[in-house]
């Protein structure tokens, strides 16, 4: 049995020469720095940004997917880091990025038009290196077409940020990226805060009652970590059990439950 | 004191082929004159054993098929003699400009440098050679017969101090460049090297030839004096080929900007310095004739421009020709010349090179040179308008920015510390809300109730506004055409009603959410501007 057994390994030895190095040797998944999504309960939940891997965000309109872009940006332009952003769709405000803490000459912003453009992009920014974080934003671009992307792409963005000291971050309304995707966090929508200027004796829940008393101030965000190929280590502060790779597991606990200050820029009321 | 010459033999050909250096090892005649008579006016010395004379009519020279005829090109030893002074500044700060083929250097105090007098002279020759020319270096403690050495001999040739005359005695009389009428008398005499004028009586000599007879004689002596004239090189780095046939394809435009840009950097290598800025300019084909053609008679023809002007700024000074060359190219895609080119002028912004002191601890980033041409290639797949470093405006108009060339800095300490309490903890409990915009701004329509939106259409959409806070009236620039006026709502939307064909076209963008629309005074009409996220 222990002859057929080495037969049988030196066999499938010699059939992968030369594609794979030693096929029976354990290679252990070697640890993963990571960074700061800028976003506290975030950090918790998923343990930061891996370098070197490819992280994918996803979830609806509204669900606070550029929130964590543009406090993972603020995180790293503070840094020092150069970082890129490949706008898939033409979305990106340099305002509100500017007023969540971007560094905005620290980012390099590449208007795309279509969706060729932006992969094309992506591809020259990460053979070109030396970017600390790159940022690929596809968040409002229709579902039908991010399906056809071929594997291959993930693919090689995947092998082209390996190594790398690079955090490649895509924005997406679906997952698309596959097990090319290290950390995987969905977003949901939570509903809206809305506060109003009127006493409780006069409140009453109908807006259209006293419309103009309202006011924007906040609302919530929901991540769920639903794949994490990083084994921890201690770096930045950080160090929470992470979820096995494979596992999708959800978190709603009131760490993720983000309220999110709205921003305005000074506003003139009637 | 001692002085090093530097003669370029063959100075016309020697521009040619600098040019063009397949031409190397060929044999070469330049033709010039004034059409339709051309006659060969330099020839190197393969082509003199050829058979080329000097005077033979161009259509006599085109007989030799192993001897390569050229016009000749002022254009060139222009840049050639530049070069030349590119090449004494690399040494010496002091350099006499002697002839458009002859510099003199003052090469007293440099053995500390560069060793010796023949390892100065094997240095001159050495970098002569890495700018494209062969020349003949004389050292010597006269500044003449140095001088008159590297003209007469080929090679490096040292002369020991007191050794001047010896050493002279063997070149020709010609060489120390009398006038036609006493060489004639010289040879007359059966004078013909610098033995035999050095042995001629001084005083009868001055009776016979003049001042001009003694300062010859001191000359073949080597025991003339004067001090050296000194000369600025300049700070103008250019390089210029007029093209025999118009080039209209990348492809050998490529090939002549390359070999012009290897010139210009080997140039600026010569002082020490790197190109900041390169600055094309091509005279293009004429094309009056056909542009004339296709403009009816009540049209004025209007003619295209005749030149084609580009200037590359770069964000670090580099002398790596290579990857100019690949900028240049990205540069011509993204914008090509109208018509086929017939000149070219490069010129390069001199700087100093770059310094930069790598740290263990510093934040990884791009390296400048490959940034500039993936930027590069990024502007010609996007446009150079879409690439860049957003810059925001000093203005209160919603949306307002510019483009900015992308500079990242490496040092954390350059960065201002606006997020300084997120950056010390890492991460913040609640960040600021983002805001993504569209654009173009999406035209909707909206219903009110009391003057506040309670329904909106877009995008075959319909939804009820559940929530509106608002509005946020701005305005400015009235001194302006463009003008502003408008009024701004965040409102909270729940689509309702998603028929067949809407549904199809349904994107991303009409999904329930908040957004922000707003009123335009001036255009009278509602608009959707982006949504939080």
């Amino acid at each position: 049995m222990a002859v057929n057994l080495a037969t049988l390994r030196s066999n499938v030895e010699l059939a992968l020469a030369g594609r794979v190095a030693a096929p029976f040797s354990y290679r252990d998944r070697h640890a993963v720095e990571t960074v700061s999504t800028g976003i506290a309960g975030i950090d918790l939940l998923a343990g930061g940004l891996p370098r070197g891997a490819l992280t994918e965000i996803f979830g609806p309109a509204c669900s606070g997917r550029t929130t964590l872009l543009f406090s993972a940006l603020a995180a790293r332009t503070a840094h020092a880091e150069a970082c890129a952003l490949i706008d898939g769709c033409d979305a990106f405000d340099p305002h509100s990025a500017e007023a969540a803490g971007v560094e905005l000459k620290q980012l390099l912003w590449v208007r795309c038009r279509n969706i060729e453009q932006t992969l094309r992009a992506t591809d020259l920014l990460l053979q070109g290196g030396g970017f600390g974080f790159i940022a690929l934003d596809l968040g409002d671009m229709r579902a039908d077409v991010l399906r056809h992307v071929p594997l291959e792409s993930w693919f090689r963005f995947r092998r082209a940020v390996e190594d790398t000291p690079t955090v490649l971050m895509v924005l997406e309304p679906e997952s698309n990226a596959k097990t090319c995707a290290s950390l995987v966090l969905r977003m949901e929508v939570e509903p809206a805060r809305w506060s109003t200027t009127l006493t409780r004796e006069t409140h009453a829940p109908n807006f259209l009652r006293y419309p103009s008393s309202w006011l924007l101030e906040s609302f919530g965000i929901r991540a769920e970590l639903l794949r994490s190929r990083m084994q921890p280590i201690a770096t930045n502060g950080f160090q929470k059990p992470f979820a096995s790779a494979g596992r999708s597991e959800l978190f709603e606990t009131n760490v993720l439950r983000s309220f999110l200050s709205v921003a305005r820029m000074e506003p003139t009321p009637k | 004191m001692a002085f090093a010459s530097i003669h370029v033999p063959n100075f016309p050909v020697q521009a040619v082929v600098r040019a063009e250096p397949s031409l190397r090892n060929q044999a070469v005649a330049l033709v010039d004159g004034i059409p339709p008579i051309w006659n060969v006016v330099a020839a190197n010395e393969t082509a003199l054993l050829a058979g080329i004379e000097l005077g033979m009519a161009k259509s006599q020279a085109a007989q030799f098929h192993a001897v390569e005829i050229r016009n000749r090109s002022r254009v060139q030893e222009k840049s050639t003699h530049a070069a030349l002074l590119d090449l004494g500044a690399s040494v010496s700060p002091r350099m006499e400009d002697t002839a458009p083929d002859t510099i003199i250097l003052d090469i007293s105090g440099l053995a500390s440098l560069f060793g010796n007098n023949e390892n100065i002279s094997a240095q001159l020759v050495q970098r002569a050679s890495a700018l494209g020319l062969l020349v003949h270096v004389a050292v010597s403690s006269n500044l003449e017969v140095s001088l008159h050495a590297a003209r007469g001999f080929s090679g490096i040739t040292v002369i020991p101090p007191g050794e001047e005359a010896k050493c002279l005695s063997k070149l020709s009389a010609c060489a120390l460049l009398p006038s036609a009428e006493i060489l004639e008398t010289l040879e007359r005499w059966g004078v013909r090297d610098c033995a035999a004028l050095a042995a001629l009586p001084v005083l009868q000599l001055s009776e016979r030839l003049g001042q001009e007879g003694v300062r010859l004689h001191e000359l073949a002596r080597g025991a003339c004096l004067r001090s050296l004239v000194l000369a600025q090189p300049g700070v103008r780095f250019e390089e210029e080929m007029t093209l025999d046939f118009a080039v209209d394809e990348l492809e050998p435009l490529s090939f002549l900007l390359g070999r012009l840009l290897d010139q210009l950097c080997a140039r600026l290598e010569a002082r020490a310095l790197a190109a900041c800025a390169i600055s094309t300019h091509f005279d293009l084909e004429d094309s009056f004739e056909k542009d004339f053609q296709v403009h009816s008679e009540n049209v004025p023809p209007k003619l295209a421009p005749k030149t084609y002007e580009k200037v590359l700024n770069l964000p670090v000074p580099t002398r790596n020709s290579k990857m100019l060359l690949k900028l240049l190219r990205l540069q011509l895609q993204a914008d090509p010349p109208h018509a086929a080119i017939v000149k070219i002028i490069l010129s390069a912004e001199p700087a100093r090179p770059r310094a930069a002191q790598g740290g263990l601890f510093l934040p990884s980033s791009p390296d400048p040179e490959k940034l500039e041409l993936t930027i590069g290639r990024l502007a010609n797949l996007v446009g150079y308008a879409n690439v860049g470093s957003p810059e925001l405006i000093d203005t209160h108009r919603p949306g307002d920015f510019r483009m900015s060339r992308f500079v990242p800095a490496s040092d954390q300490s350059t960065i201002p510390q606006k997020n300084a309490t997120a950056v010390a903890h890492g991460s913040r409990e609640t960040p600021l809300t983002a805001f993504r915009v569209f654009r173009p701004e999406i035209q909707t329509k909206v219903e009110l109730h009391q003057n506040y939106p309670t329904r909106i259409y877009f995008r075959g959409m319909r939804g009820n506004i559940i929530a509106a806070s608002g509005p946020w009236r701005t305005s400015g620039d009235w001194w302006r055409e463009d003008i502003w006026q408008q009024d701004e709502w965040d409102v909270e939307i729940r689509f309702d009603s998603v028929s067949g064909q809407s549904q199809k076209i349904s994107s991303p963008r009409t999904q329930d959410g908040l957004y922000r629309i707003y009123y335009d005074s001036l255009r009278a009409a509602w608009f959707a501007r982006g949504r939080y996220d």
